[in-house]
């Protein structure tokens, strides 16, 4: 059990829906996951409550909204000196103290030395024409109570992150309307990762679940830097109708001494081969179908297999949330009517398929 | 490839295989490629059909051939009037059957559309009560076929044929019985195509619509929403599963280790429990083991009823499976709970309009294809089954009376050569001299059976002439599944690497040993684990697909028995390959991969 203090800081099994407000939309997809039974690295969110409890304390609200008051909205320059000031100030500034102990509590009882991963969790995230996916930080196998405080408070500076400050004023979001819960969750050590999305992002066909997968962290498969096997799966029948094998040439490991991630090459004999096998390809698609159903729409799913723990137990969920892409486009109505009865039957006999697909 | 060069040679220039000379004098005129109807036969696009029959006909063996092709052609030309297609044209070509499916002008097209609405909407609307009432007409026919009977003729007429003023002899009953049992057969086929093909056009429909909702769903998906689990044609599998559990239940699984079915059932008759055992294995009899290790098409077809050893072969392989601890029924209703979820799935996935339309394609789609699936246990396997036997009862008696020297040599004659030699019977009976046909008949008999063991020794051709541009002809495409895409692949098999290529009957990949199966007296060859590679699989062989890990077949698409029992089983098929049976050989190695319809040989 996380030993949480209910008001700065909660466990992800603590999380429901009501408290979206207080921990973002990671975190809360997270304790939603949490609660649901999915497999979930444990963790906590530190809340809203946290960061607005520092902005309260010696004024440092005041002192934000005077940089951004300055701020001309049409020039850049002008943003980026006032959001880098901003930032500076909320690094070198002290957290307050209970907000400080309930951190350093949670993260002890998940046990002193364990890495995490710190990720910011802001609450407008998920607002649907506002994706600010990669707007915001995430820090990798971070260990100790310091390193973890102090990554928190990375976290909610980058809130300020001239990128985040000038979508704010371009598109008229009040900067007090948007707040920052950091999620702090057990550090995966993946032995292979992706994403699946629940629906073919090329087609937007929902009868595929497709999945990309390399080798260890997922950060290389999102960020692009790796070309990832690509597992394409029947969601009804879960089979694997089609797959391609990368050659992966790098991978993002955690280095527990050194307290952060590195890239490493991938030597020549795993470089080519499948980074998941048939069995891990289905577990993951059924992972990831289960999700869509419990969110009622297709998802983008973060996913890894961690290497310290027993076969059938260590396909890890790390994120979960709604495709935007394709489920905001409006479905194109059918060219024709449908054909229905006597009228259906005679089409097919007429106008068969197999002819009708060869061009 | 030469633009004025055919595709697929003309059927004029097709060499006779050696040793097959004179093979056009087996089959009638109007099954001939005629020199004097040239022009017209080498402008036509003509296909193997090997699925149905993958071997040469013997003569008599063509009845079957005649009655199904006319009784195909009827109800798309004279009684529905299906708006794009009549029947089927056919020829033999060196043994083997071509076809040719006849299409509709296009001009004619449109005016033919208010007449099949009416008259194949009146099948959709009352199907139930018309199959229902098929099923009685056939089973009636089905009585008859059992009642015939053929007799010698007597030395004398009795004496009450004097006494009683009849003034007829015997010879009228055995031209009556012989007349009837060809006119039931002919009636018989008629009956199975009364429904079939708007039974495949209904399934069509709705293949089609779910294919324009996600165009990448497959094929396999569609027919496990369609296909029932308590088709008529597993009845006989499920029987001898019944028989087999019993056995073991009743502690009677020692006695089946002998190797003589005939061992074995007089010493069951003496174990405790015994009688109990005999009385369902009678009672599955009748109608159950009407089942045929082939298709019915074939006089040399062995039905279990007539051939004990098959059924007893599969029950003690199931009682071994039994006694190893594996379960053998089928989970039938895991496997319906199976077909909930996948249409549940997939209709989730669509909007209102379309769900509409889903639940009405599919109801109908479900509402024909339990004829679909069992109308084969009623006419292929029961009343086929029924036919030969009298047939073969027949051709004994005529053995007897000399006119042949083996029980089945009658089936080397045609159906119009077998009523003269009834004749040529009657007429010498009757004049008191030997029947002249004793002199002609086993060397006639002789030559042809050279002939046909020449041309059995060859593989037919896939096709002959040139394919369509497109292949729009729906039951072609419905029955046989030849598209323009698997003509493509007959052109290119010989092509490439070691893949080959077929539809994806069933999912799944295996690795594992080939045996190839080229009849199904091999059957008892197979291992467990073997990749089964055969021409054409039918439905009595299903109780092997519980212990082999893949099946290939050279001919059949999605809704081919390989395929549906495949997909019952979990195991991998590749079905429609062409000529995997030909190109490999037992104890190769394979590479099955049923979801991308591929065969590699690995070694």
């Amino acid at each position: 059990m996380i030993a949480t203090d209910g008001t700065y800081t909660l466990a992800f099994a603590q999380i429901g829906k009501h408290d979206l407000a207080r921990v973002g939309g990671k975190c809360a997809s997270l304790g939603e996951m949490t609660q649901a039974g999915v497999a979930v690295p444990p963790g906590f969110a530190v809340t809203t409550d946290g960061y607005l409890a520092m902005l309260e304390e010696s004024g440092l609200r005041a002192e934000i909204e005077r940089h951004l008051a300055r701020v001309d909205p049409d020039d850049i320059d002008s943003i980026d000196r006032a959001a880098q000031a901003i930032r500076i100030r909320i690094r070198g500034h002290r957290m307050p103290e209970a907000v400080e102990a309930a951190i350093r509590a949670a993260y002890a009882s998940m046990g002193e030395g364990t890495p995490v991963a710190v990720r910011s969790s802001a609450t407008a995230e998920d607002l649907p024409d506002a994706s600010f996916a990669g707007q915001q930080d995430t820090y990798l196998w971070v260990k100790g109570a310091d390193a973890v405080v102090e990554k928190v408070r990375d976290c909610w500076a980058s809130l300020f992150a001239t990128r985040a400050v000038a979508y704010r004023e371009k598109n008229k979001i009040p900067h007090v309307d948007v707040n920052m819960s950091v999620g702090v969750q057990k550090m995966v050590n993946a032995r292979a990762a992706g994403v699946a999305m629940t629906l073919d992002p090329g087609t937007g066909d929902r009868t595929r679940i497709v999945i990309d997968a390399s080798w260890g962290l997922g950060e290389m498969v999102v960020s692009g830097v790796v070309t990832p096997d690509n597992f394409s799966v029947e969601k009804v029948l879960m089979e694997i109708i089609d797959r391609k094998i990368s050659d992966k040439h790098v991978e993002l490991l955690g280095d527990a001494e050194r307290g952060e991630t590195v890239e490493r090459e991938v030597e020549a004999a795993r470089r080519k081969t499948p980074s998941l096998t048939d069995a891990q390809v289905i577990a993951v698609a059924q992972l990831a179908k289960r999700l869509e159903r419990q969110n009622g729409c297709p998802q983008d799913v973060e996913w890894a297999i961690d290497a310290d723990l027993p076969d059938g137990e260590n396909l890890l969920a790390l994120q979960s949330r709604p495709e935007t892409i394709w489920s905001q486009k409006k479905k194109a109505a059918p060219a024709s009517a449908y054909a229905v009865g006597m009228m259906g039957i005679v089409n097919t006999l007429t106008n068969p398929l197999a002819a009708r697909k060869k061009t | 490839m030469d633009a004025m060069k055919s595709m697929f040679p003309s059927a004029f220039e097709v060499p006779t295989p050696k040793g097959a000379e004179g093979w056009q004098d087996l089959y009638p005129y109007y099954t001939h490629f005629l020199p004097q109807r040239r022009a017209q036969d080498d402008a036509t696009f003509w296909f193997c059909n090997s699925q149905h029959w993958p071997t040469p006909f013997r003569p008599f063996d063509t009845v079957m051939l005649d009655f199904a092709i006319k009784g195909l052609g009827q109800y798309n030309t004279r009684h529905l009037l299906v708006p794009p297609a009549n029947g089927v044209d056919y020829r033999i070509l060196n043994g083997y059957v071509y076809f040719s499916p006849v299409a509709v002008p296009g001009e004619q097209i449109e005016a033919r559309v208010p007449h099949f609405m009416e008259r194949a909407g009146h099948y959709f609307m009352n199907w139930g009560d018309l199959y229902a009432n098929w099923k009685d007409k056939v089973l009636a026919k089905i009585r008859q076929l059992e009642a015939l009977n053929f007799e010698a003729l007597p030395e004398v007429e009795a004496l009450e044929v004097v006494t009683g003023g009849v003034g007829l002899d015997s010879t009228n009953q055995l031209f009556d019985q012989y007349d009837k049992a060809i006119e039931l057969a002919y009636k018989i086929w008629q009956h199975h195509f009364e429904f079939l093909n708007l039974g495949y056009a209904a399934y069509l429909d709705f293949f089609g619509f779910m294919k324009g909702q996600f165009p990448q769903i497959p094929d396999q998906a569609i027919a496990k929403m369609v296909q029932g689990v308590d088709s008529e044609l597993f009845r006989p599998d499920d029987e001898i599963k019944k028989l087999a559990k019993l056995a073991v239940a009743s502690g009677l699984a020692p006695v089946f280790e002998s190797d003589s079915t005939e061992v074995i059932l007089a010493n069951l008759a003496t174990k405790a429990g015994g009688k109990e055992w005999l009385a369902q294995w009678e009672a599955a009899k009748d109608p159950w083991f009407n089942f045929t290790s082939g298709n019915g098409f074939y006089s040399t077809d062995k039905y279990w009823i007539d051939h004990l050893d098959i059924p007893m072969g599969y029950l003690r392989d199931y009682i071994q499976r039994l006694q190893e601890g594996d379960e053998i029924m089928r989970p039938t209703a895991t496997l319906l709970a199976e077909r909930d979820r996948i249409t549940a799935e997939y209709r989730e996935m669509m909007d209102d309009e379309a769900q509409a339309v889903f639940d009405g394609k599919l109801g109908l789609a479900r509402t024909v294809f339990p004829y679909v699936e069992d109308h084969n246990f009623y006419i292929e396997h029961w009343a086929l089954g029924v036919f030969w036997r009298k047939m073969r009862q027949l051709s004994k008696l005529l053995k007897d009376q000399g006119f042949w020297e083996n029980d089945d040599d009658m089936f080397f004659l045609n159906r119009n050569e077998v009523r003269d030699v009834l004749w040529d019977y009657s007429a010498g009976w009757a004049i008191g001299v030997p029947y002249r046909g004793t002199a002609v008949w086993p060397g006639e008999i002789a030559r042809r059976r050279k002939i046909y063991e020449a041309l059995a020794a060859e593989s037919p051709l896939p096709a002959l002439n040139n394919p369509p541009e497109v292949i729009t002809e729906p039951f072609t495409i419905m029955l046989w599944g030849i598209t323009s895409d698997a003509v493509e692949r007959w052109v290119k098999s010989d092509e490439d690497d070691g893949a080959l290529r077929g539809m994806a009957g069933s999912p799944g990949v295996v690795e594992g040993v080939a045996r190839v199966l080229r009849s199904p007296d091999q059957l008892s060859e197979l291992q467990k684990g073997d990749i089964l590679v055969t021409p054409v699989t039918a439905p009595s062989w299903a109780p092997v697909f519980g212990k082999i890990g893949a099946a290939v077949t050279d001919i059949g698409g999605m809704m081919s028995h390989a395929a549906i029992v495949c997909r019952e089983y979990g195991l991998p098929a590749v079905t429609g390959t062409g000529n995997a049976s030909s190109r490999i050989k037992t104890g190769m190695r394979l590479r099955v991969d049923g979801n991308a319809g591929t065969v590699t040989i690995l070694d």
